[in-house]
């Protein structure tokens, strides 16, 4: 329905930037299965990972919808190079040790919830439904990630150093989160897209009350990293698809 | 031992397990029931957790979405599984640490069949029809063991391990239907599992120095060689199904035993594994020390947090 007033093309394009955030971070987290800090965090990170994985599978699957032309979401998740990839360069970041996995949860979750809230009104039903069940998800994945931050940040010295080293490393990728585009704008137009720069405020509230109750502090200005929403991503994200796409690669027209 | 002087208790407990009473934690048991069933528990939970890093081992390379999602919630069930038996084996008066620690330097042992390597994407599918329908052949039996907390463990373990195996045999019936290479990849994988698999079920009846008395505990229900023709006479039409070979040329149907007749298993093979020349011992440990020397700032942060912030007015019911 929302085609007739937008471009398709433009709607194929936002379902690849959400689904795309979803599947890539749900692979940094599947590679931590069986490394986690203790066994619950096994059950928890691969829990976080497979509601991603969820909402990217229906976040893709909605874009080869849209686009018509025959792709499904392994077409899309495995047929595409970097360049077509969407997804913020804040998820592609690795899981360098336990603090940068919770730091980059808690910017993304925050985020993703204040994102999802709004979309649940989206024009798109689609976007809205995936919204809708994706925030409950988001909610919880917010959560894990402040306990975490909260427990990281006022523990151990070694622990708050820890943090404050991820902080360092992935606040300049925070920037992006809120940077306007042309698609974007032209669907928050239409009420379907969630405007970027509105979700900042409900953001920032989100991150400065967690991180004050962590003891940790946070540069005033958002950082400036960008390029991952046009396909210009930052050099993990060819090692992430490398591995991800090789087997599916390897036998065309196979299916599994 | 026969000749040593008997606790008078000893007699009521086995005449409690005689009656098919289940043993529950508060009761009175023998020291030496006690160690075998922490023994026995705490290898199945290691089992579980080392199991994690074979299959875990494919996940990020998973062909599609589906088979990713589905692989990935079985390695979370295995995490899960290893939870929910480390509390059983806790029920026994030893905690989760130490033997974890016991795991980590060699002291317990998990199951063998994890120290070979997942070399294709078939290996998942294997793992899942093969090794996971051996376990579930052993846990059925185990549900009905003497010990209340271990059966009922097994009751619900046995639930998603057999949705585990209809997928790995649902992963290889694609596999098996696909291109000549996947064809391919499916049969390699089968001659590399079939032989540990049989292993899984331990040494035959002859040379199992444990088992006389855990029959007589009925910790153990059945013996290891009628396990092992159980899993043989499941498999053999699951493999034709496939249209997979299994890898043993003496394979047969023996009409007059009712039973397939298989091939001698390399016990030299298995005791060689078990005592760590296996292809991945020493990476699974490596592995599995690394996660836990690699987390331990993490739950010292989570300690020195719950230090400072418990309120001991507030109550002890945590």
């Amino acid at each position: 329905m929302s085609t007739d007033v937008v471009a398709a093309s433009d709607l194929q394009v936002y379902a690849l930037y959400l689904g795309d955030d979803c599947l890539i971070l749900s692979h940094r987290l599947a590679e931590l299965a069986a490394h986690a800090p203790e066994f619950e965090e096994d059950v928890a990170l691969s829990n976080l990972a497979l509601d991603l994985l969820g909402q990217a599978r229906a976040l893709l699957t909605y874009a080869g919808v849209v686009e018509a032309a025959g792709r499904d979401e392994d077409a899309l998740a495995y047929g595409r190079d970097d360049r077509e990839f969407h997804n913020l360069l804040l998820v592609e970041q690795p899981n360098f040790d336990f603090a940068h996995t919770i730091v980059r949860q808690l910017f993304f979750a925050s985020y993703q919830l204040a994102l999802y809230r709004r979309l649940e009104h989206s024009q798109d039903l689609t976007l809205a439904a995936v919204a809708a069940k994706g925030a409950k998800e988001a909610s919880y994945h917010r959560d894990h990630a402040r306990l975490w931050t909260v427990r990281l940040g006022d523990g151990t010295k070694e622990s708050h150093s820890r943090m404050e080293a991820a902080v360092g490393f992935l606040w300049p990728f925070t920037g992006e989160l809120f940077q306007p585009d042309p698609i974007t704008q032209r669907l928050v137009a239409a009420g379907i897209a969630a405007d970027p720069a509105a979700l900042e405020p409900v953001w920032r509230a989100q991150i400065d009350q967690t991180f004050a109750e962590a003891g940790l502090g946070h540069p005033v200005e958002l950082g400036i990293r960008q390029g991952g929403r046009s396909g210009l991503h930052s050099e993990h994200l060819g090692h992430l698809l490398s591995e991800m796409q090789h087997l599916h690669r390897s036998h065309p027209n196979a299916s599994w | 031992m026969a000749g040593a002087a008997a606790d008078p208790r000893e007699a009521a407990f086995q005449a409690s397990i005689d009656a098919e009473r289940s043993v529950e934690p508060r009761d009175w048991m023998p020291e030496r029931y006690r160690a075998t069933l922490i023994r026995q528990i705490a290898q199945h939970a290691h089992s579980e957790i080392i199991g994690m890093q074979p299959e875990g081992n494919w996940i990020t390379r998973a062909p599609s979405l589906r088979r990713k999602a589905i692989l990935l919630a079985k390695v979370q069930d295995e995490a899960g599984h290893g939870l929910y038996l480390y509390s059983a084996a806790e029920t026994l008066g030893v905690s989760r640490s130490e033997l974890v620690e016991m795991l980590q330097t060699g002291r317990q042992k998990y199951s063998s069949i994890f120290n070979y390597p997942t070399l294709t994407w078939a290996d998942v599918g294997t793992i899942g029809w093969l090794v996971d329908g051996a376990a579930i052949t052993n846990q059925l039996a185990l549900t009905k063991t003497s010990y209340g907390p271990y059966a009922r463990a097994m009751v619900r373990i046995c639930r998603e391990e057999s949705f585990h195996q209809r997928q790995g045999f649902e992963l290889l019936a694609q596999l098996s239907r696909g291109t000549p290479a996947q064809r391919a990849m499916a049969q390699d994988a089968v001659d590399r599992w079939w032989w540990p698999s049989l292993m899984m079920f331990g040494p035959p009846d002859g040379s199992s120095p444990n088992s006389a008395q855990s029959m007589k505990w009925k910790i153990k229900r059945v013996s290891n060689d009628e396990l092992r023709q159980r899993f043989v006479d499941m498999t053999v039409p699951q493999a034709q199904a496939l249209g997979l070979t299994l890898p043993d040329p003496e394979l047969n149907w023996n009409e007059s035993s009712g039973h397939y007749d298989f091939g001698p298993i390399d016990w030299d093979e298995f005791a060689k594994v078990l005592n760590g020349d296996g292809p991945c011992n020493a990476e699974r440990i490596r592995v599995r020390r690394e996660a836990d020397s690699g987390g331990a700032w993490v739950r010292e942060a989570a300690r020195a947090w719950a230090a400072k912030h418990s309120h001991p007015a507030a109550g002890d019911a945590a």
